[in-house]
């Protein structure tokens, strides 16, 4: 029970990081009609900056504060240099575009950072752990980044239902051309939504940092799933985001628990480890087929 | 049929074809036996970039799961393999199948299966368009790369590696250059046999699908069967052209399942150009020539075929093969 208690906060945690990556993904869709791959480099940039400043600064809010502009700032210029001529092109160009960026951001860290992942310590005030329940001691690290994705969450939630520029991004999604014939500057919009989407990706890449190990390519796997949490959420949909995320995140911890031991019922044990821990490795993907068979849109599709 | 081969595109589909059929000769004459091997592997994925470019290309199905097709045959024909070494049967019941190496049993198996596979896989995913068919081919892909995976006894993660190529009366498919020509028989065989499948009644209905399903649909054809049959066929293709990688390096692994080997087809025929069914095979020759060439280079060779790859989206409408053909390239 008290693993089961800790397995669903190593569920929500995860999904907290996907909702944070999928939020700027679904908001770039939604609005530019763009398929960009390459947000998980974006992702990758945020581990890689943070982990840099992390060691020559010792400081984790500190390496934060680094890691957000520098991914916010890539991405804008990812934005002006190459996609914004992507915009009006068939979706294909944009995916063989964004995955040469992948390529190219991928080596690039090579280059810089070598072959060899970087570890980042948990920060020295947030290193103890939390008794949520009695007996169940829980990490306050990854306490803090489900405590981050939630206030993320309502701040998006805020910005674009109770804000002027929250506004113009939901009229953008519904009738570019609309918009920018009333008069708004539809291509900054687009570069500062882009940018905002960066900024939510280096921000995960940046919480990442402590639990996972920053490596080249470490964009990619966690790319998979974003784009698995959009389609399941319904592709230009926040509140699907948030959804999907928290489905996404919950299915792929959950089922690495709890698969083997169900199987162990009617299996013997070591089959049983085998074939769940692939049916888990599966689980998510059978999700979304299935959410796909049963809502070809999605759970909430955002436009009509 | 012949007022569409230009001049321009007759000299570049000859000199083409002129290549690769002279490749082993040259191979031979340079004393460079690895480029046989390197352009088996070219042609090889040219047949399964060309099957891609079937439904990609001419029916505007996005699959990003194309290697489940490819890695399937590949199986098919390890695990035939896996049973003639193991002396095991691969069934018992209803009647005894035993493993083996003879093309003629286990290709068409390959393609059989393949094909069986894509009639499921397709049959779920035309449900969706766009962007969510794009993902859900992957999912299907992803489950059979996990599936394969999780059969310890072919070997999960690592694989069954085989003892010889298969076998076929009067050729031997050990010896590179046979096995070379082989490929290229079968790449050019499934090239015409695409050709005329895309210019045939067939043809026009995939491809008016493609512009406007609701239309076509309304002018009383059964869409969704034409392009479940058109998804089949594809997938029976890569079929084909997983058994042959199987052969040619004697290897099948889950790897060959990972979604970045949809990836690396879908990228060969944008490459090449989508909907030129030429095109595709140009992508992958210059695909897996750049990677040859840049990697003997520099270690970082990525870091210039990333924005390679940029620069011929924002430069070259239709792909490379548009760029050599003109403005003339045939998308109806």
């Amino acid at each position: 029970m008290l693993l089961f208690i800790e397995q669903l906060l190593n569920g929500l945690q995860l999904g907290v990081m996907l909702f944070l990556l999928s939020a700027g993904l679904t908001l770039v869709f939604g609005i530019m009609r763009v398929i960009n791959l390459a947000h998980g480099s974006l992702y990758m940039v945020g581990a890689y900056i943070a982990a840099t400043a992390f060691q020559y600064t010792g400081s984790f809010l500190l390496a934060l504060m680094a890691a957000l502009p520098v991914a916010a700032v890539v991405g804008m210029i990812v934005e002006m240099v190459v996609l914004r001529r992507l915009y009006e092109r068939d979706h294909l160009d944009q995916v063989l575009a964004t995955f040469g960026l992948i390529l190219f951001f991928n080596e690039l860290t090579r280059i810089i950072w070598g072959r060899q992942p970087l570890f980042m310590d948990v920060p020295k005030w947030l290193s103890s752990t939390v008794e949520i329940i009695p007996g169940a001691p829980y990490p306050s690290y990854r306490l803090a980044i489900i405590l981050v994705g939630m206030l993320v969450a309502v701040f998006l939630y805020l910005l674009l239902t109770r804000t002027r520029l929250g506004m113009q991004i939901r009229a953008g999604a519904s009738n570019r051309e609309m918009v920018a014939a009333l008069g708004v500057n539809i291509n900054l919009l687009n570069t500062l939504v882009f940018g905002l989407g960066a900024l939510l990706a280096g921000l995960a890449g940046a919480m990442a940092g402590p639990i996972l190990a920053v490596e080249s390519g470490m964009g990619e796997s966690i790319l998979i799933l974003t784009f698995v949490v959009i389609v399941i959420g319904g592709i230009g949909s926040i509140r699907g985001a948030l959804i999907g995320a928290l489905l996404v995140g919950l299915v792929e911890t959950l089922g690495g628990y709890l698969l083997p031991e169900l199987l162990r019922l009617f299996l013997p044990p070591a089959m049983a480890d085998g074939a769940g821990a692939s049916l888990a490795s599966m689980a998510v993907y059978i999700l979304m087929a299935a959410v796909l068979i049963w809502r070809p849109r999605g759970l909430f599709p955002a436009h009509g | 049929m012949l007022k569409l081969l230009t001049q321009r595109r007759l000299l570049v589909l000859s000199s083409g074809l002129l290549i690769l059929l002279l490749l082993p000769v040259v191979a031979l004459a340079i004393g460079d036996p690895y480029l046989v091997t390197l352009f088996t592997r070219i042609v090889i994925f040219a047949l399964a970039a060309v099957s891609l470019d079937l439904i990609v290309g001419f029916g505007g199905m996005v699959s990003l799961g194309h290697t489940a097709f490819f890695g399937m045959g590949a199986y098919v024909v390890g695990i035939f393999a896996f049973h003639l070494q193991d002396g095991s049967p691969f069934a018992s019941w209803p009647f005894v199948l035993d493993g083996s190496d003879n093309a003629l049993l286990v290709w068409p198996s390959a393609i059989l299966l393949s094909g069986l596979m894509a009639a499921v896989i397709g049959a779920l995913s035309l449900r969706t368009t766009g962007m969510q068919f794009i993902m859900i081919t992957l999912a299907f892909a992803q489950m059979l790369y996990y599936f394969f995976i999780s059969l310890e006894v072919y070997g999960g993660d690592d694989g069954i590696s085989m003892w010889s190529r298969s076998q076929l009366p009067t050729l031997n498919l050990g010896n590179d250059t046979q096995f070379y020509y082989l490929c290229l028989t079968l790449l050019l065989l499934f090239l015409f046999f695409s050709w005329r499948l895309v210019e045939s009644r067939f043809g026009r209905v995939i491809r008016g699908a493609r512009e406007n399903n609701l239309r076509m649909h309304s002018l009383g054809f059964p869409t969704y069967r034409y392009q479940l049959v058109c998804f089949i066929i594809a997938g029976a293709g890569a079929g084909l052209a997983g058994a042959l990688m199987a052969n040619q390096s004697e290897f099948v692994s889950p790897n060959l399942l990972h979604w970045t080997q949809s990836g690396e087809i879908l990228i060969m025929v944008l490459l090449g150009g989508m909907g030129t069914l030429f095109g595709p095979i140009l992508g992958a020759a210059v695909l897996l020539l750049m990677e040859e060439i840049l990697a003997a280079y520099t270690e970082h060779w990525l870091v210039f075929l990333g924005p390679f790859l940029i620069l011929v989206v924002l430069f070259a409408k239709h792909g490379l093969y548009g760029l050599l053909v003109g403005q003339e390239v045939n998308r109806d």
